[in-house]
């Protein structure tokens, strides 16, 4: 069985609260740097565990804390982005439901490296219960004298803010969020500068992930070295997976990066393989990232057997690769229809599309309407190659990521189930029923183009 | 000073200058060179945190600096991007980047009415000029258009919230000339509307300005509204002693024969205007007596307010489907006996 840092603990009674949390070794990371480390050892030591985000870019997180501008006299701040809305993403709920004290602990350490005395947890609106638990367990952390003011006589004062969003997808990306916390419309910002350097209120701030700052907590307890001993390449450590879809056995697992894909998907210790069908497709890494066959999931176009990590997932780039992106795992098996399950993305980044930039405000709803036409089986032939010239005029044409998340899951569907599209138009009867390959899995040609 | 070198053309710039100024300022040293001069939707040099959202002064940065010299991996929005010294910019060289301006330039006009045959801003329309240069000639767009009701706010000023591009710079003016801001954006993505807070009218000294700013038909003149379209006007500079604190009194008066058909502030080579001016100047004076008349204005720039002397700034593109040929047509028996 692979080692876990973060869910070790997580199946022990009373893990929730405080008492039972501190029994198992809880707030010990606290102990260790506030009384033995200077604030830029902690920086140390994430440098070295390699740790990259676990939001969804893999930014290395010491790079980023080493980014933070410190200017005398004005605060800084530590956001957790916990505003966890990419399509097919649960892991930060669970952490958060099951083990809030990982999150907060985290946070304190976190903030003693970066010399923050404010910081925020930024969460989702449908997340209400989840904000409930956080609180309950920022109070008890409070009452303990793990937060305040001059934590365990080090001098040092931190207060942590539960802020709950208001169900916008836009507020996850970094700057949008700010402005949210801000009290604004939460529109992203034109990057730079960027928020190390003028952030919530014009003051530098780091956003991470909430898996990010957990994993602060095995890096300052056992060291960065140590840490970094687990995974492969640049992709250090453990990370959390929310698998679902055609999946037997869906649900948010730990793993140790450089885990071989075919082990996650069939090996009972994970996924489970296929619920009775066969597998056509995976996602593995939330709706933004690009859908590949499962051929070319479990191996790479050159043959390799493909793993799970930063690298691995992404090799072939965009035309036979993926990424891991936040870890929203989800596998299609051959009753799926890739055109709805397209149409149905576009539909989501239609409705969270901010509106404040051209591309993205106009041509989210384009593909979201081409694709419905498509799907609903009054589709023509040249409506592929327009929902290919749409997605490519977003890309990189916008002011955030949200314009090439929209774009890419259908460039991806296009470019590897482009027969499948094509059978939407050649069989416009066929495919008005919903259930069109329930019945009659789509056979494909050929099988993809794998050296 | 930073030099910058855009579509080849080199010029040094003061620190923290942008590329979008860069380029004017070349094409103010010489007006053969203004074709480096990228488009401008939403950014105003006057209203401070303006640009970034239309995307169609994007550039492509094949050199980032001197210092750093690797290219810049996305195009970048040129109204908001400072020059570096030895930094090269494609504005017209880039095939790629023409074509990615094309798709903006598309995408903006999907949900446009193009009424402009009953648009009192037709003739300087930034949008008309945009899609002249930028467009195609017919759109691949075949679904319902989003569609708003035009609402008055304010007795002076039409909201026609169907034409509205979004650039956001009626929000800024709000914001940074009037006190009190009663206006801004509200819903999100393609059903983003400017609306005013629960129905407020608009009402203050310069609120005016919002019409001047805006680069499309939304915000338009109550006053003026389908009393001439604008190139039967005759645009004269004028100015009066206005004592609004703020206004220059500096204005242009768009005449037919000795009346007063509309007032708006002087627009430059690059569409804004020179200084912002107040209501009373823009409303209330509609009296050529009450105006010391400096001469006629020079307009230059737009597109269909040229009376057929305008001029591209680069050759477009030949369209894949050809428009039918006129003269051919012309030659048709039955149309020439009509």
């Amino acid at each position: 069985m692979a080692r876990k840092l973060l869910f070790e603990h997580i199946d022990k009674p009373g893990i929730r609260g405080l008492e039972g949390y501190r029994a198992n070794g809880g707030y010990r990371s606290v102990e260790k740097a506030l009384r033995t480390m200077a604030p830029e050892a902690v920086v140390e030591e994430v440098k070295k565990s390699g740790l990259r985000g676990r939001g969804g870019a893999g930014f290395p997180t010491g790079m980023k804390w080493s980014f933070l501008a410190k200017p005398v006299g004005v605060p800084r701040y530590l956001v957790v982005n916990a505003d966890e809305s990419e399509p097919g993403t649960f892991k930060d709920r669970y952490l958060m439901e099951r083990i809030p004290h990982l999150l907060i602990e985290g946070m304190v350490t976190s903030c003693f490296a970066l010399g923050a005395n404010t910081a925020f947890i930024y969460i989702r609106g449908e997340y209400f219960h989840v904000a409930r638990i956080l609180e309950q367990a920022i109070g008890e952390a409070r009452a303990a004298g793990w937060l305040g003011r001059n934590i365990l006589g080090s001098g040092f004062d931190l207060d942590i803010h539960v802020h709950v969003g208001a169900g916008a997808y836009i507020c996850g990306e970094e700057t949008a969020l700010l402005e949210s916390l801000e009290g604004k419309r939460g529109n992203p910002r034109l990057k730079p500068p960027f928020p190390a350097v003028k952030g919530l209120y014009q003051c530098p701030t780091v956003v991470n992930n909430v898996e990010t700052i957990a994993a602060v907590v095995p890096i300052v307890n056992d060291g960065g070295e140590e840490y970094a001993k687990i995974g492969v390449g640049r992709s250090t450590g453990t990370k959390l997976i929310s698998a679902g879809g055609n999946v037997k056995r869906p649900g948010v697992y730990e793993i140790e990066l450089g885990l071989p894909c075919d082990e996650f998907i069939n090996s009972d210790a994970y996924c489970g393989g296929v619920d009775g069908r066969a597998f056509k497709a995976v996602v593995p890494g939330g709706s933004s990232v690009p859908i590949v066959p499962y051929e070319l999931f479990l191996r790479t176009a050159a043959g390799e057997p493909r793993l799970m990590s930063y690298e691995s997932l992404s090799d072939g780039g965009f035309v036979s690769g993926t990424m891991l992106g936040s870890g929203g795992f989800y596998a299609y098996n051959d009753a799926q229809c890739i055109v709805r399950s397209t149409w149905n993305h576009a539909r989501f980044y239609h409705h969270e599309s901010c509106g404040q930039c051209s591309p993205c405000r106009e041509g989210t709803g384009w593909l979201d309407k081409v694709l419905e036409r498509l799907e609903l089986g009054e589709g023509r032939a040249e409506d592929i190659d327009l929902l290919w010239d749409i997605q490519r005029k977003i890309e990189g044409n916008t002011i955030c990521p949200l314009g090439d998340a929209a774009a890419w899951p259908v460039a991806s569907a296009i470019r590897h189930f482009r027969d499948e599209f094509e059978y939407h138009v050649t069989h416009r009867q066929k495919v008005k029923d919903p259930r069109h390959f329930e019945r009659e899995p789509f056979r494909r040609a050929a099988s993809p183009q794998i050296a | 000073m930073p030099k910058v070198t855009i579509d080849g053309i080199t010029i040094e710039v003061p620190e923290g200058t942008t590329i979008l100024q860069a380029a004017r300022m070349i094409g103010e040293r010489n007006r053969a060179d203004r074709h480096v001069v990228p488009p401008a939707m939403c950014y105003y040099s006057k209203l401070e945190t303006s640009g970034g959202y239309c995307r169609t002064c994007l550039v492509k940065v094949p050199k980032g600096s001197d210092k750093d010299p690797r290219p810049m991996p996305k195009p970048v929005p040129s109204c908001r991007t400072t020059v570096m010294d030895g930094m090269e910019v494609a504005n017209t060289t880039d095939p790629t980047l023409i074509d990615a301006r094309n798709g903006v330039v598309e995408m903006l006009l999907i949900n446009h009415p193009l009424d402009c045959p009953i648009c009192d801003q037709a003739g300087e329309c930034d949008l008309q000029d945009l899609s002249y240069e930028n467009g195609t000639a017919a759109s691949r767009y075949e679904f319902e258009r989003r569609t708003f009701e035009p609402i008055d706010i304010g007795d002076t000023i039409k909201l026609h919230m169907t034409r509205c591009i979004l650039c956001y710079r009626c929000v800024k003016v709000a914001e940074q000339l009037t006190d009190g801001r009663v206006h801004g954006v509200i819903n999100r993505g393609d059903a983003a509307e400017i609306s005013t807070y629960i129905s407020q009218a608009i009402d203050n000294d310069f609120s005016g300005n919002m019409i001047d700013v805006c680069p499309v038909g939304a915000l338009t003149d109550r006053t003026f509204r389908f009393a001439s379209r604008v190139w039967f006007t005759k645009p004269m500079d004028a100015h009066r002693d206005c004592d609004t604190s703020g206004c220059t009194g500096k204005v242009v008066l768009w005449l037919k024969g000795d009346e007063v058909l509309r007032v708006t502030g002087r627009k430059d080579q690059w569409g804004e205007v020179e200084s912002f001016i107040c209501n009373t100047c823009r409303f209330g004076k509609k009296d050529l007596a009450a105006w010391t008349v400096e001469g006629p204005r020079n307009i230059d720039r737009h597109s269909v307010i040229g009376q057929g002397h305008y001029t591209l700034k680069r050759v477009q593109p030949v369209l894949t489907s050809p428009a039918p040929n006129v003269p051919e047509l012309a030659k048709r028996k039955e149309l020439k006996d009509r």
